[in-house]
């Protein structure tokens, strides 16, 4: 067996590479992350790139904010040169039912009351922001002017290059078989080339995490779930904010490259790693996104591609170590939301693992809340 | 040849980006493609990619038959949103 190492991080996704950059920072010592293909293949490559304040959740709020701060001067916190393509431009929610009214003005209190700059707007000055939205039917919406867009193979890419500097070892195409565990602790990761003793794993493998903690013994609820986008031919910049909606489950957004970025939720997917691309997808999500933006009928889809949500049974991920496994701590369970979150988990992560104080409260993230039947669901997702 | 030729058209990629990259020991296409949009564009890689995969089989003495292309991606060719969505009642 390879000499022994103080952590062995598992996924090379964003999430992952912040977690191994923040514990390498908070000087833990020697750590390795490992991925099976290469860096942002699962996931964070195939997301739809968004991030937002505006969620239902204290938590979720709180997170999304330190995060978005973050994202502000990732290079310089970093101090790693690069661009991530960084643009604020909001994300526009639409309400379409008296429930979504009710829900959304609550979550602007909430919001509100956490210095979360998001305001209802009326169809009207919904059409100010996005001035082709079809408003037929709509009864309002919520804008954050602080919600944007950001390029996930950049953020990736960035805090590998910074854990990389801070000595952390980064394997690619290295995958983790098994995991090898002695009265109740960690004791090593195997994989395809080799044994790695560490007393310490994290489970960042996002869809793949159930599978990653039934090595070590200890069952997580998190389940795979396809998730379809499609990208279209850059075009001059038409539509600044991205729009969000409940009623039809979907995202669109312009990125600053010039293309648009889709997606829709479908309830009926079934769980299981999927990273095929469907026709259906396709007709369902072009009939829909032509219907509220009609400008975009002109526009020609260049690509589609499927991913895997990381679903949890509250919507919320898994943060924190294993009651029944000593140094076996998991990150994952993000449905839908990792990539937004990353930098603040990344912190939040290493300071757990490290036992110091934590920069924003964790405890509802713990893996035991099913058990204790103590959901706290987020309202507000695709 | 220059370094200043362009290898992919769609998204104004130069052959000294592709040497750059693979220099750095990128020789992954999907991670190349990651890097440099090289082969995103509405073409789908069809003129740039085999390029790509000739250089890197030549920089790194690999034969060119062991050198990977990306996952393909749907639609074979552009095609309108609108004309996709006029679509849906007729499945």
């Amino acid at each position: 067996m390879a000499r022994g190492v103080d952590a062995v991080v598992i996924g090379g996704g964003v999430v992952g590479c912040s977690i191994a950059y923040h514990l390498a920072k908070q000087g833990l010592g020697k750590v390795v992350l490992l991925e099976k293909g290469y860096l942002a293949s699962g996931a964070t490559g195939r997301c739809g790139a968004g991030v937002r304040l505006q969620w239902g959740t204290r938590a979720n709020c709180l997170l999304s904010r330190e995060s978005v701060r973050m994202y502000e001067q990732l290079p310089e916190l970093l101090d790693t040169p690069g661009d991530i393509e960084f643009k604020q431009n909001g994300y526009l929610l639409l309400a379409y039912t008296d429930k979504m009214v009710e829900q959304f003005r609550k979550n602007l209190t909430l919001q509100n009351s956490l210095n979360i700059p998001a305001y209802w707007v009326t169809p009207s000055e919904a059409l100010s922001i996005v001035p082709h939205l079809n408003i037929q039917g709509l009864l309002g919406a919520t804008f954050c002017p602080q919600d944007g867009h950001c390029n996930p193979f950049a953020v990736t890419k960035l805090y590998a290059q910074a854990a990389r500097r801070l000595g952390v070892d980064i394997r690619t195409h290295c995958e983790v078989t098994d995991i090898l565990t002695e009265n109740g602790r960690i004791k090593a990761v195997r994989t395809n080339t080799g044994d790695i003793a560490t007393p310490l794993v994290v489970n960042a493998a996002g869809g793949y995490a159930q599978t990653v903690g039934r090595m070590a013994g200890v069952e997580l609820p998190i389940f795979p779930k396809r998730h379809e986008i499609l990208v279209t031919e850059p075009v001059e910049p038409l539509l600044g904010p991205m729009v969000m909606s409940f009623y039809h489950n979907l995202y669109c957004q312009q990125s600053p490259h010039g293309s648009f970025i889709m997606g829709m939720g479908r309830e009926c997917e079934p769980e299981g790693i999927n990273h095929q691309a469907s026709w259906q997808f396709l007709r369902e999500m072009a009939a829909t996104v032509t219907a509220l933006l009609p400008r975009l009928a002109g526009l020609n889809v260049i690509r589609q591609w499927a991913g895997v949500y990381d679903m949890s049974p509250d919507r919320q991920p898994i943060l924190g170590d294993s009651a029944l496994i000593q140094g076996f701590f998991t990150a994952a369970g993000f449905s839908g939301h990792g990539f937004m979150i990353a930098p603040m988990v990344g912190r939040l992560m290493a300071e757990l693992i490290t036992g110091k104080p934590t920069s924003l409260p964790v405890d509802m993230f713990d893996a035991g809340r099913f058990q204790r039947n103590e959901l706290f669901i987020e309202p507000s997702v695709v | 040849m220059s370094d200043k030729a362009i290898v992919c058209r769609c998204e104004d990629v130069t052959l000294r980006e592709i040497h750059n990259l693979i220099a750095a020991g990128t020789v992954d296409l999907e991670e190349i493609k990651q890097a440099c949009r090289c082969g995103m564009g509405p073409c789908q890689g069809r003129n740039c990619l085999p390029l790509v995969a000739q250089e890197v089989a030549r920089l790194t003495g690999k034969p060119a038959s062991e050198v990977a292309l990306p996952t393909f991606r749907p639609p074979t060719s552009p095609i309108k949103l609108g004309a996709l969505g006029k679509g849906a009642d007729h499945g």
